[in-house]
C-alpha cells in the first residue's frame, strides 16, 4: 500500500503530478472541443433548418458520414489531413512548414467530430419548440435574429440539454483516443507511467478514477444547469 | 491516390472483417446475458444487488473504454503469469492471446450501457400485463420468460440496435492491444506501404459498409418481431 502511495506521489519520482497534468490537458481539450462542437452544431442546425438545398445536402452528408465512421479513424484522418492541408496552404504562400500544437490539433479534431452529433441535437431541439411561440414572436414584429435570441434559443435549451450533457461526457471520454495519435493527455500519461513502473493495474485504476470523478462532477453541474433552465416551467406532478 | 497495394492485402482485410464481427457478436451475446440481470435487479432486486448493479453501470459508463481495455489487458494480464503453474495449464494459450481480453472488455462495456437501457425497458412494461400473467398462475420465472422480458426487449429494440452500432464503431480500439481486426490490418498496411490516407479511407469505407449491413439486419429483425398494431 505504501508502495502505491509512493508511486502516485505528486513529486517525482512519484507519477501523480504527471497524471494530474494529463487530466488538466484532457479537460482543456474537452472544453475547447466541446465549445467548437457547439458552434459547429448550432450553425449546422440553423443551416439544416433554414438553408437552401445545397447547404442542407452538404450538412446531411457531413453528419451522416461522421456518425458512420469510428471516431478513432476520424481522428487519424482529420489529424493527418488537417496538418497536411495547413502546410500545403502555407507552402503555397511561401511560408515555412509548422508543427501544430497537440492541444489545438486535438481540439480541432474532436470538435469537428462532436459538431456532427451536436448538429442533430440542436436540430431536434429547435424543431421541438412549439410553432405557436414562433408565430407569436413573428406577429409582434420581431426580426429573425431577435426571435432566435429571445424566444427560440431559451425555449429550445431545456430540450437540447440532456443530449448536450451526453455529448459532453462522450467528449471527455473521446479525448482518451488522442493517446493513440500521441497527444499527452491523461490516457497517454497513464500508459507511460504504467510502462515505466510496470504497475499497470495501479495506474489504469487511478486514471479510471480520475475520469469517473470528472463524469460525476459533470453530472452534478448539468443537473444544476437543467434545474435553472427549467425554472419557468410548470411542474409535472 | 495509389491503390496497387489493395489486391495483395485483400485476404487479410477479409480476415480482419471476420475478427471484427466475431468480437462484436461475442461481446453483444455475453454482454446482453449480463445486461438483462443487471437491468432486472435494479427494478425488482434486493437493494444491495440493485446498488451494486447501479454502481457497475456508473463506473463503466463514466470511464473511457480505452482505459478499461488497457486495464484489463495490461493490468489483469500482468497478474496472470504470477499464478504458479499457469504456464503449463490448458488456459495459458487463451490467456496469452489478446482476443479474449478484448471480448471481456467489450462484454463489460456492453453490459454497462445496455444494463441501463434494460432497466428502463423492464420499468416500461405496463403493470397490468404482469399482474395478468401472475393472475393466471404463472410462476415468477414464467412471467419473466413469457411476458416481462419479451415485452421489454420489444420496446427498446431500436435503442439497442443503435447501441450495438456504437459498439461496432468502438471495435477499432481492440487494435491498440494487438487484436488485428479491420483497423489493425489497416495499420499494418500503413506501416508496410508508407501510405497514410488510402488504407485509412479504405478502412473507413469498410466500417460504413458494415454499419449499413447492421442497420438493415436490425431493421429486418425489428419488422419480424413487430407487435401487431391495434
Amino acid at each position: 500500500m505504501e508502495n502505491a502511495l509512493d508511486l502516485l506521489a505528486l513529486q517525482p519520482p512519484g507519477w501523480g503530478g504527471n497524471l494530474l497534468r494529463g487530466l488538466l490537458s484532457t479537460i482543456q481539450i474537452a472544453l475547447g472541443a466541446y465549445a467548437l462542437g457547439l458552434c459547429i452544431g448550432f450553425c449546422g442546425a440553423l443551416g439544416k433548418l433554414y438553408g437552401g438545398p445545397v447547404l442542407r445536402w452538404s450538412l446531411e452528408f457531413y453528419t451522416t458520414l461522421i456518425r458512420a465512421v469510428p471516431e478513432l479513424i476520424l481522428i487519424l484522418l482529420l489529424y493527418y489531413a488537417g496538418t497536411d492541408l495547413l502546410n500545403t496552404v502555407r507552402g503555397s504562400m511561401g511560408w515555412d512548414r509548422v508543427d501544430i500544437d497537440g492541444l489545438w490539433a486535438g481540439i480541432y479534431v474532436i470538435g469537428f467530430v462532436q459538431g456532427a452529433y451536436s448538429t442533430e441535437v440542436f436540430r431536434g431541439a429547435m424543431r421541438a419548440v412549439s410553432n405557436d411561440q414562433v408565430e407569436a414572436a413573428k406577429s409582434v414584429g420581431m426580426s429573425p435574429v431577435m426571435m432566435h435570441r429571445r424566444i427560440i434559443i431559451p425555449l429550445m435549451l431545456p430540450f437540447a440539454l440532456p443530449g448536450l450533457a451526453n455529448l459532453w461526457l462522450i467528449t471527455t471520454k473521446d479525448t482518451a483516443l488522442l493517446a493513440v495519435v500521441g497527444f499527452s493527455e491523461l490516457a497517454l500519461e497513464t500508459r507511460q507511467a504504467a510502462g515505466a513502473t510496470k504497475e499497470y493495474l495501479l495506474f489504469f485504476l487511478a486514471a479510471g478514477t480520475l475520469y469517473l470523478l470528472l463524469t460525476l462532477v459533470s453530472n452534478l453541474l448539468f443537473g444544476l444547469l437543467e434545474k435553472r433552465l427549467r425554472r419557468g416551467e410548470a411542474r409535472v406532478t | 491516390m495509389v491503390w496497387d497495394w489493395l489486391p495483395e492485402y485483400a485476404p487479410r482485410f477479409v480476415e480482419g472483417i471476420s475478427i471484427t464481427l466475431q468480437l462484436l457478436g461475442l461481446s453483444i451475446f455475453f454482454g446482453m446475458m449480463l445486461a438483462i440481470p443487471i437491468g432486472l435487479v435494479q427494478v425488482t432486486g434486493p437493494w444491495p444487488l440493485a446498488w451494486l448493479a447501479r454502481a457497475f453501470c456508473t463506473v463503466i459508463r463514466g470511464t473511457p473504454l480505452l482505459i478499461q481495455l488497457w486495464l484489463i489487458y495490461y493490468g489483469l494480464g500482468s497478474l496472470f503469469p504470477f499464478i504458479p503453474g499457469i504456464r503449463e495449464s490448458m488456459f495459458w494459450p487463451i490467456l496469452r492471446d489478446a482476443f479474449p481480453y478484448a471480448v471481456f472488455a467489450f462484454t463489460l462495456s456492453v453490459a454497462g450501457y445496455e444494463g441501463e437501457i434494460m432497466r428502463g425497458a423492464f420499468k416500461g412494461v405496463p403493470k397490468g400485463e404482469l399482474e395478468a400473467a401472475r393472475a393466471i398462475g404463472m410462476t415468477p420465472f414464467q412471467v419473466l420468460r413469457r411476458v416481462w422480458l419479451p415485452r421489454a426487449l420489444q420496446n427498446v429494440f431500436p435503442t439497442l440496435a443503435g447501441e450495438f452500432i456504437l459498439t461496432l464503431k468502438a471495435t477499432p480500439l481492440a487494435a491498440t492491444i494487438t487484436v488485428f481486426e479491420v483497423y489493425g490490418i489497416g495499420t499494418i498496411v500503413r506501416q508496410e506501404t508508407y501510405r497514410i490516407y488510402e488504407p485509412l479511407l479504405f478502412v473507413a469505407a469498410i466500417y460504413v459498409f458494415l454499419t449499413i449491413c447492421l442497420v438493415v439486419f436490425f431493421r429486418f429483425l425489428e419488422n419480424r418481431r413487430a407487435l401487431p398494431r391495434i
